[in-house]
């Protein structure tokens, strides 16, 4: 029996600055989880996967990430994709400065 | 200190000045990632968690004021102020962005330092005893052989593209300061009837499948060094496996052939290559070694040294601790803490990498060395101007006396920067500090060596840490392994897994009962934490980290 399609979210590294990204329903890449398209189907996802990874210019290495709903919009499921929505624990750098930032 | 050739400063320009145009065309969309990528890692450029991550050797981790100063620039104009020093002698910068590399290089050729062969499945940067030309049991300095296999090694058309990558240590003291039983070629530097040469280990190596190195040759002679060790790559590099990354280093070559059928395939090849050695290298060899010749050590009263140990019990706590025998009358090796309670294992802002320089310049004979285990080395300092480094080290955070103690803790950067990490290992390395600071204990405690590693890469060396940490991911958690018995040294050894990993809530109280555990075993205050293991073995400690987590959950 084919295991269950769970909500996912495409995510990657910016090109120029190596940041952790995610693609929004209209087409955009934003730093922002909460604002990142969740996917809940799974030929919709690999395509827009497909549609990411033709995105050499402004992405590397996009992947599909475990997410779930929540009235903020996607949230991580993993640890790993909470410490990529934030940035490391012993300093405060990357995301967590530069979305406090804005 | 040796200083690089217009050979080399124009062999790295040029390399600088490809790299540009490869980033050039990487951005403008020439390259697509799976063509940049290789391109990219040749040059120490990786994409980690949240950033670019450049690496940056420092060869055999020795490095002047001038190379250290340059380090705080790079990392204050192109990173976040700060870098992290590895358990290879290199150092990372976390966060640069793609097109500020090629100047990060370039700024780096000014002072003769360079990123090539910090990545790939080459000869990485060759590391050495961090006392190196400093120590009082060492047979010979080995850095001068260090450099030559640095220059055999760059850019070696044959070992462009090994199986993985490969790693080669030297030690030129019986007391192994480079963990050279874990490398895959590690060197001994061994005087046989008067006659300097090498011991040479093969097939060491941590990871997935942590093995001790065996002795392939006892004495090779400085003649036959470099044919020799050609041979032993060129031979792996035939037999090494590449159908499976898991299995491609040479330790899983020297297992499944044997240490005895890989020696006779050595010896066959190293027949044939021998002649190919026409004794320029034997000559070069001696051209570096002058390189290297000894400071002029002065002859002064050490007398301030002696009354400030005697009246200052911080500065004596100290000295005690982070300094170690040098082989000059009147001198002493400086081991500088990057590992004050609460920070990241092995970082060291710009601001500290300039007083670090401008110590080395002041008072150290301009020379500094960067240690496997994350620390920074003046490696030959009069004993009267100890108390003034003191005084400044204080000023700037990096007096921390604790080297060789419980907080001195090995951390590999963990899921926090790295994108093969599968767990944190930074925060746990720093409650552990902070936890056994606040007990007060670890200058009770004395010599015990933790390390820990956020992947089964175990970069963080657990394996052969007194008390090893391996974070995993189980079932989306993050799961501590707990290893013990490991030993880094001459008397290398693997460590012991004690039974089922601790959860990161878990896994400081578990470090605290193994310590108490072993302060209740212990035969006297002079018997380390390895000794005692060694003396009872692991039940007892087995008991008291699970049995007691068991009465702990039942209260």
């Amino acid at each position: 029996m084919p295991r269950e399609f769970t909500p996912k979210v495409v995510t990657a590294n910016a090109l120029i600055e190596g940041d952790v990204v995610y693609q929004t329903a209209d087409d955009r890449w934003t730093r922002d989880l909460s604002e990142a398209e969740l996917i809940k189907d799974e030929g919709l996802a690999n395509l827009r996967l497909a549609q990411a990874e033709g995105q050499p210019e402004l992405v590397v290495g996009a992947y599909l990430a475990d997410a779930a709903p929540s009235e903020d919009g996607p949230q991580p499921t993993h640890f790993r994709e909470e410490f990529r929505r934030t940035g490391p624990s012993n300093y405060f750098h990357g995301k967590q400065a530069e979305l406090t930032d804005v | 200190m040796y200083n690089y050739s217009e050979f080399d400063a124009a062999f790295v320009a040029e390399r600088n000045r490809q790299f540009r145009a490869q980033v050039e065309r990487r951005i403008d969309g020439s390259l697509t990632e799976d063509e940049f990528k290789p391109l990219r890692l040749m040059n120490g450029l990786y994409l980690q968690l949240h950033a670019y991550m450049l690496r940056v050797a420092i060869p055999y981790g020795t490095l002047g004021s001038a190379k250290m100063r340059q380090l705080a620039l790079l990392a204050e104009k192109w990173d976040k102020g700060y870098g992290h020093f590895t358990t290879r002698q290199n150092i990372q910068y976390n966060w640069p962005e793609l097109r500020d590399v090629p100047d990060m290089l370039d700024a780096l050729a000014e002072v003769g330092m360079h990123a090539i062969q910090t990545s790939g499945n080459t000869i990485r940067n060759v590391t050495a005893d961090h006392f190196a030309g400093a120590a009082a049991d060492e047979i010979a300095d080995p850095r001068p052989v260090a450099e030559l296999l640095r220059q055999w090694s760059t850019d070696h058309a044959e070992f462009q593209f090994l199986p993985r990558k490969f790693k080669i240590a030297v030690t030129g003291a019986p007391a192994d300061r480079a963990v050279t039983l874990a490398h895959d070629i590690g060197l001994q530097i061994v005087e046989r009837e008067g006659e300097i040469g090498y011991k040479v280990i093969v097939g060491g190596g941590l990871g997935r499948t942590p093995m001790i190195g065996k002795v392939i040759a006892e004495f090779v002679s400085q003649d036959d060094l470099l044919p020799y060790v050609e041979a032993v790559v060129s031979v792996w590099n035939l037999l090494g496996r590449r159908d499976n990354k898991y299995k491609s280093r040479i330790k899983i070559t020297v297992h499944e052939h044997g240490i005895e059928d890989i020696r006779a395939r050595v010896e066959e090849r190293f027949k044939v290559i021998r002649p190919t050695f026409s004794g320029i290298d034997v000559q070069l060899f001696e051209e570096i070694k002058a390189a290297f010749a000894p400071p002029a050590f002065r002859e002064e009263s050490t007398a301030i040294f002696e009354t400030t140990y005697k009246t200052d019990p911080i500065f004596r706590s100290w000295a005690d601790v982070n300094l170690a025998d040098h082989r000059a009358p009147g001198y002493a090796i400086v081991q500088i803490s990057l590992k004050a309670h609460g920070e990241t294992p092995g970082d060291a802002t710009a601001e500290q990498m300039r007083v670090m320089a401008d110590l080395a310049e002041r008072y150290g004979h301009d020379e500094l060395r960067i240690s496997h285990e994350q620390n920074v080395i003046l490696p030959h300092v009069h004993k009267s101007d100890l108390p003034a480094i003191h005084a400044e080290l204080k000023k700037h955070g990096l007096a921390t006396a604790n080297i060789g103690l419980i907080s001195d803790i090995i951390a590999c950067p963990g899921m926090d920067y790295c994108a093969l990490a599968t767990a944190r290992s930074i925060p746990i390395a720093q409650e552990i500090a902070t936890r056994f600071d606040e007990l007060k204990l670890e200058h009770e405690i004395g010599e015990l060596k933790i390390k820990i590693s956020g992947c089964i890469n175990a970069c963080g060396h657990h394996h052969v840490g007194h008390i090893g940490i391996l974070g995993l991911d189980r079932a989306g958690v993050e799961n501590y392994q707990i290893t013990l018995g490991g030993d880094h040294t001459e008397t290398a050894a693997i460590g012991d897994r004690t039974g089922p990993g601790f959860s990161a809530d878990e896994i400081i109280p578990a470090i605290e009962r193994i310590v108490e555990a072993y302060l209740d075993l212990r035969d006297g205050a002079d018997e380390t934490f390895i000794e005692t293991y060694r003396r009872v073995g692991m039940p007892p400690f087995k008991a008291a980290l699970y049995e007691q987590a068991e009465a702990y959950a039942a209260e």
